[in-house]
């Protein structure tokens, strides 16, 4: 090894420090630094993955918006393709695609939608429920 | 005609340097055979050896070390010019640009962990601007800013704090 290796770092290979040791390393701008990093993480979070508060459902018809609702109170709305009806239910704060006539039926088991930019495509009656959010259109959950 | 020979002078540098980089690539190729839960999260251990000949050698061994880990790194495992091999120079270029800056915060205040966090934090930037302009031209990059900052901050303390641990182990033995 001695010879293989700089000399300062044989020892990690043969001695681990005591973990109650560690915080010695830190000097004082250290802890300053490290708060920015956790802040600077924490704002990424809120600034990138708010999505959260969706409030409006849009159903589209081959992109063509069909209906707009707001996500306040619980209804449910058909909406027919070429295959048929697709059902919508919307709840406060959430939408999902109740029933549908495709074969495999994705949309539907994809369940509750509650982020902003999330979507759920019918492909085979080309009906897609998308929310938004209120702030400026989020991030496209297709194209992550 | 006359043999010619061409002798390449090799200083007591290049041979320092030789080693800090072999151990650098050596963590690189350990790296490599450990799972990721995503492609571009990983600890980052051949940055402790830059940090460590940084603190110890100046910016200029630890420029040589970096970019020379990230060549040969990048030839063993197969990487040379694959797309991971352009982020990892984007990282390693924006890191050594801030470890330029940091290295120069007053040594009283500022120890291995405040330039580690920078060179983490410099590293997963240079690599989003390299993949945003040229691999995945699309903003939805920016969706995992989060999860690369939270790797940086775990990261770059840890690696920090073992630069550290080397650093004084070096000058007390």
């Amino acid at each position: 090894m001695k010879a293989v290796l700089p000399d300062d770092l044989r020892d990690i290979f043969s001695k681990a420090g005591y973990l109650s040791s560690w915080y010695q390393y830190f000097k004082a701008g250290d802890w300053l630094v490290l708060l920015l990093g956790c802040a600077l993480v924490v704002f990424s979070y809120t600034l990138l993955w708010r999505g959260g508060v969706a409030d409006r459902a849009i159903v589209k018809r081959d992109g063509k918006t069909v209906i707009e609702i707001s996500l306040n109170s619980a209804r449910k709305i058909s909406v027919d393709g070429p295959l048929g009806t697709t059902v919508i239910e919307v709840q406060p704060g959430r939408a999902r695609v109740f029933s549908d006539p495709g074969p495999r039926q994705y949309c539907v088991q994809q369940g509750w939608l509650t982020r902003a930019g999330a979507v759920a495509i019918c492909a085979p009656n080309h009906i897609t429920l998308q929310l938004n959010g209120s702030g400026e259109a989020g991030y496209d959950s297709l194209n992550y | 005609m006359t043999p010619l020979t061409i002798e390449l002078p090799i200083t007591e540098d290049d041979r320092r340097i030789a080693r800090y980089t072999a151990a650098a690539i050596a963590l690189t190729v350990a790296e490599a055979a450990l799972p990721s839960p995503l492609p571009g999260i990983k600890p980052g251990l051949a940055n402790i050896i830059v940090l460590v000949v940084l603190l110890r050698y100046g910016w200029r061994d630890a420029a040589w070390v970096s970019l020379l880990r990230v060549v040969a790194g990048s030839l063993v495992i197969g990487q040379l010019f694959a797309p991971g091999f352009f982020l990892a120079l984007a990282g390693a270029v924006s890191s050594l640009a801030a470890l330029f800056i940091a290295v120069q915060l007053p040594r009283r205040w500022f120890g291995a962990v405040t330039i580690s966090l920078c060179a983490a934090f410099a590293h997963i930037g240079g690599q989003l601007v390299l993949a945003r302009l040229w691999l995945v031209p699309h903003d939805g990059v920016f969706y995992l800013v989060p999860l690369f900052a939270t790797a940086a901050l775990i990261f770059g303390t840890i690696n920090g704090l073992i630069a550290a641990h080397l650093i004084k182990r070096a000058h007390a033995g």
